[in-house]
């Protein structure tokens, strides 16, 4: 029962909201049905499935609140379940930090749901898998990747007349492909809301390339490069443009504890910041790069910029900082969009006269959050470029970079490709940090 | 339910707002009045066999059950002010199957005999399609089955007994400390796991544990609006695989750094309110503190530190999935290739004796069997410097010749599908009488680093770089002032060739890690690093400062 429509979400949530005496009371029902399928040394390793649905309900009394949840549906369970709230509540200490819950809102139509991707089978994935692991026999390549796939649901009602529903599908791969030998690597991922556009074999294409293309890498001196970063080498879970919106906070900038710290007190909101090419914004509605249409409290999410030609736009408020610095609360989507150019990744190289490809930035961590500095390794492709044109592999580097630094050192920006559920185009940088070598492949 | 019982159980009184899980605990809030509910062993048998027989009729040559209740409290503050308490269960089930030679895995929240059969043919069915792309067929190593057996953590006292506003008083009195002494900001936390988990396998084993984890910790800011500089220290705790007596301290368990550091380590029991009053003085210190000058040094680096640069690069490289190529999209692949340690190379210097060890009492990889019904234990991984064996699962053994499991395989719930972690893995201690005093005296040019702080290696383990979270500069053998801006980048074989001396056994403890991320989907694992205080010689330091717009 994992993914229920509007109509049925929305039944229960009434009945739950139906059955409170407490001041306020939001429910949130959420139901997730996943699959997927691990490979590695061109064999199957892993594979497996999940489904689950739960029930969180929030009753309030004044400033106390109580929270307590089932995953059974039945109307004796979900009346326990809000007489628990409720007692709960009743017990609580004031909160200093309340907010009363939301009245009606309106929302976007969100884009997040393709009907292809919720009927994935294991066959399914069974078959990507083989055609991955096929292509890379076939070469005399090793394959190691990664599908999931899965729909979820998220529906909120609460007694100030709030009501919100959302449908999202997604698709996730990650393919490396290594030389027998073990010096060639390359990599390829994507991710996608609709499945139909998913084509394991393309992109394990795109990681042998690579891998075959990486042998015998060529050290060359740390020191300062310029670099095209594809976008697997600007986003992942640790990518440096995710850390970089997730460190948006107002709360912590006019705490004083952020890059985006005034000197003195406030924030850095209005200050050009960045190179004037850079503009990152969120937008629930891309068709590319859908998110959601609301957040964990039923705020709506809407177009957003945080970073407009260089200037820092818009901070993240929860409805409490925002309440007390006189400000508007900013809903986040959880995913952002990098404008760009036209220019593909061989473009860029074409217009280099020396520098390295990097595939992919790899174990990236805070080195000092006062300059947003962090750390990290090439990985799975990096190609040293000459006079327009790939010259030859070279062994993988660490760097010690700041995203904010980086921003102000872009030499070129092209086109913007979906990763991670967000648009980023690849970019030329000059004077990117390289501090050590890798021995790494 | 009464208001005292609430105070009990929850202690929102203390001044708490319970809120919807956070998504890193993983699992459903819960009421925490459930907590100290267990369930039946003889249910959760009948429900295993329903599994177990269905997997078999479906065509499995073998499968095992995890019914697992996986149970997280989570106490958050700020400063004067608790900002969360979560409280979260995860109950359900996992079946994995081998059919036609290949894993399947299928699991449940329907934790009835119906969803468990239900689950269990889905886990065939998984396993029969992959079948059709399965190069290498699941060889397991043998296993006896056990019988009807079960393993306790050795606590003291269980964390989850302990009413909240015991907890929420003492995060609150650590805040009121570090901002007593200079603080700008403090967040203090306290995590507690416990994990009741049962195993049943075809092989006649039913297996079922109690496991306990507990980490309290917090982070100290001092910020200094005229300069716009701020700087942190975070806690000197280390995560247990003990109960709430770990928040009792003993003076036994402290052990002081250098004279003229104001260093302190912790065994089996943390002073949180001391570490939180040093660690404000210590963050207000690092404001002023001289920038380092890159270079090559002598490093002394204390045991919360060092733990972490083991399990980067020692406990991850000879995970054998990794070297073998499971990991290779993910978490990536190993140096220490089965070629490279046929070739005997050192990997350290002899003062290097490296333990993998799923027994140590209070450390986080204790269990008394691992998540495929295997009973644990200790064993070498690197002997006076050489390599000598990998960690391995029932699947893995035959790779390298070997007829039994290591016992370290694991899953971090019932959902996840179980595969090889990293046990325990430490460093023997010195076995000549050595202090950290004793050792620093010899030291000419370098530094001395407590605790752990950023940390990066690369995919094959070569290439390190790692912070800490106080660092002091050592002089003709004596402390010389706090030092900034420091971090080590070192490769793997060259830093731990270059150790030079390991301290006694009076300075050992345990570093621990909550939350190891390996495999696709990914899973966190508990793992605990003990050493001794220890030197290497000649490691290149470079500064972090920059400057930004």
């Amino acid at each position: 029962m994992a993914i229920l429509s509007k109509d049925e979400s929305q039944a229960i949530l009434k009945k739950v909201v139906g059955f409170t005496t407490a001041d306020e009371c939001q429910a949130t029902l959420q139901g997730r049905t996943s699959g997927n399928v691990r490979y590695a040394r061109n064999s199957v390793s892993t594979a497996g499935s999940r489904d689950n649905v739960s029930l969180v309900v929030e009753a309030r009394f004044g400033k106390r609140a109580g929270v307590a949840t089932c995953n059974q549906f039945d109307d004796a369970t979900l009346r326990r379940c809000v007489q628990r709230a409720e007692e709960i509540a009743r017990l609580a200490p004031e909160d200093p930090e309340y907010m009363p819950l939301l009245g009606p809102q309106q929302y976007l139509t969100p884009v997040s749901y393709a009907a292809s991707t919720a009927g994935i089978t294991p066959d399914f994935r069974a078959q990507a898998a083989g055609d991955s692991i096929a292509l890379c026999a076939a070469k005399q390549l090793t394959a190691a990747g990664y599908l999931e796939d899965g729909a979820s649901f998220l529906a909120l009602r609460n007694n100030k007349g709030l009501e919100a529903y959302q449908q999202s599908t997604n698709l996730d791969f990650s393919v490396t492909v290594r030389t027998p030998d073990g010096t060639g690597s390359g990599y390829a991922v994507a991710d996608f809301t609709d499945a139909s556009k998913f084509n394991a074999k393309a992109l394990t294409q795109i990681a042998a390339d690579k891998a075959a293309g990486s042998r015998n890498a060529k050290a060359l001196e740390p020191g300062k490069y310029t670099v095209i970063l594809e976008p697997a080498a600007l986003v992942s879970d640790e990518g440096l443009l995710n850390n970089l919106v997730y460190n948006f906070g107002a709360r912590e900038a006019d705490e004083g504890r952020s890059f985006l710290s005034k000197k003195g007190g406030g924030n850095r909101t209005g200050e050009k910041l960045f190179d004037p090419r850079i503009t990152i914004y969120s937008d629930p509605l891309n068709a590319q790069a859908p998110g959601g249409v609301f957040d964990g409290e039923g705020l709506p999410v809407k177009r957003m910029n945080w970073v407009e030609k260089g200037v820092v736009k818009n901070l993240y408020y929860t409805r409490y900082w925002a309440q007390k610095t006189g400000k508007q609360p900013t809903a986040f989507s959880g995913n952002f969009i990098m404008e760009g150019g036209t220019q593909s990744v061989q473009d860029l190289i074409k217009s280099t006269a020396k520098g390295i490809l990097v595939t992919r930035l790899w174990y990236i961590r805070d080195v000092d959050p006062q300059t947003l500095l962090f750390t990290g390794l090439t990985r799975d492709g990096t190609f040293y470029i000459e006079n327009g044109k790939i010259k030859h592999p070279v062994k993988n580097f660490r760097f010690n970079e700041s995203p904010v630094i980086m921003l102000n050192n872009i030499e070129a920006i092209g086109k913007p490709v979906r990763l991670g559920g967000n648009l980023v185009p690849p970019l030329k940088i000059r004077d990117f940090t390289f501090t050590s070598l890798s021995d790494a492949v | 339910m009464n208001r005292r019982d609430f105070v009990g159980v929850t202690g929102l009184a203390a001044g708490a707002l319970w809120l919807p899980s956070l998504p890193s605990l993983g699992g459903n809030p819960v009421d925490p009045a459930r907590f100290l509910e267990g369930v039946d062993v003889a249910v959760k048998k009948r429900l295993s066999d329903a599994a177990l027989n269905a997997a078999k009729s479906a065509g499995a040559t073998y499968a095992d059950v995890r019914i697992g209740r996986y149970l997280n409290q989570g106490v958050f503050t700020r400063e004067k002010q608790v900002q969360n308490i979560v409280n979260s269960e995860s109950y359900g089930a996992g079946v994995r199957v081998i059919a036609n030679g290949t894993w399947g895995f299928a699991a449940t929240n329907q934790v009835t005999e119906a969803g468990m059969a239900k689950a269990a043919q889905l886990a065939v069915q998984i396993a029969k399609a992959n079948s059709k792309v399965q190069k290498e067929q699941v060889k397991l190593a043998p296993q006896k089955g056990y019988g009807e057996v079960s393993w306790k953590a050795p606590i003291k006292q269980n964390a989850f007994e302990v009413p909240i506003k015991d907890k929420v008083d003492l995060l609150l009195a650590t805040n009121a400390k570090a901002m007593e002494n200079g603080a700008s900001f403090v967040n203090s936390v306290l995590f507690q796991v416990n994990e009741q988990k049962y195993f049943a396998s075809t092989d006649g084993s039913y297996i079922d544990q109690d496991i306990h984890r507990i980490f309290p910790t917090f982070g100290v800011t001092v910020v200094d609006r005229s300069s716009g500089k701020f700087r942190s220290r975070q806690s000197l705790s280390s995560p247990m695989g003990m109960g709430y007596e770990y928040l009792t301290p003993k003076a036994e368990d402290k052990v002081a750094g250098p004279q003229g550091s104001d260093v302190v380590g912790y065994k089996y029991s943390y002073d949180m309110l001391e570490d939180a009053a040093r660690a404000a003085k210590q963050a207000k210190e690092k404001i002023t503190a001289k920038s380092v000058i890159p270079g090559k040094y002598d490093l002394v680096l204390d045991p919360h530190h060092l733990g972490l640069t083991i399990h980067e690069s020692v406990g991850h490289p000879l995970e054998l999935d990794r070297v073998l190529g499971y990991e290779a999209n993910y978490a990536g692949t190993s140096f220490a290739t089965m070629e490279w340690k046929a070739k005997g190379q050192p990997y350290g210097s002899k003062q290097v004796n490296i333990v993998a060890d799923k027994l140590q009492p209070g450390s986080l990889g204790a269990v008394g069997y691992d998540d495929e019904g295997v009973k644990t234990k200790q064993w070498d991984l690197i002997k006076n410097g050489i390599l000598v064996d990998y960690e391995k699962i029932r699947d893995q053994a035959h790779i390298v010749g070997q007829n039994e499991s290591d016992g370290c395989c694991y899953s971090q719930s019932w959902q996840d599908v179980q595969f090889q972690r990293m046990p325990n893995v430490s460093l023997r201690p010195g076995t000549e009488k050595m202090s950290v005093d004793q050792m620093i005296a010899g030291v000419d040019k370098g530094i001395y680093i407590a605790g752990n702080g950023s940390f990066s290696i690369d995919q094959q383990r070569y290439n390190s770089q790692f912070g800490g979270q106080v660092f002091y500069a050592i002089e003709k053998g004596k402390i010389a002032g706090m030092l900034e801006d420091v971090a080590y980048q070192t490769n793997t074989l060259e830093f731990w060739n270059s150790c030079a001396a390991v301290c006694d056994q009076s300075d050992y403890r345990f570093a621990g890690f909550f939350n190891d991320g390996k495999g696709q989907p990914s899973q966190s694992s508990a793992v605990s690093h003990g050493s001794s205080t220890t030197r290497f010689n000649g490691v290149n330091v470079i500064n972090t400062a920059r400057k930004i717009g």
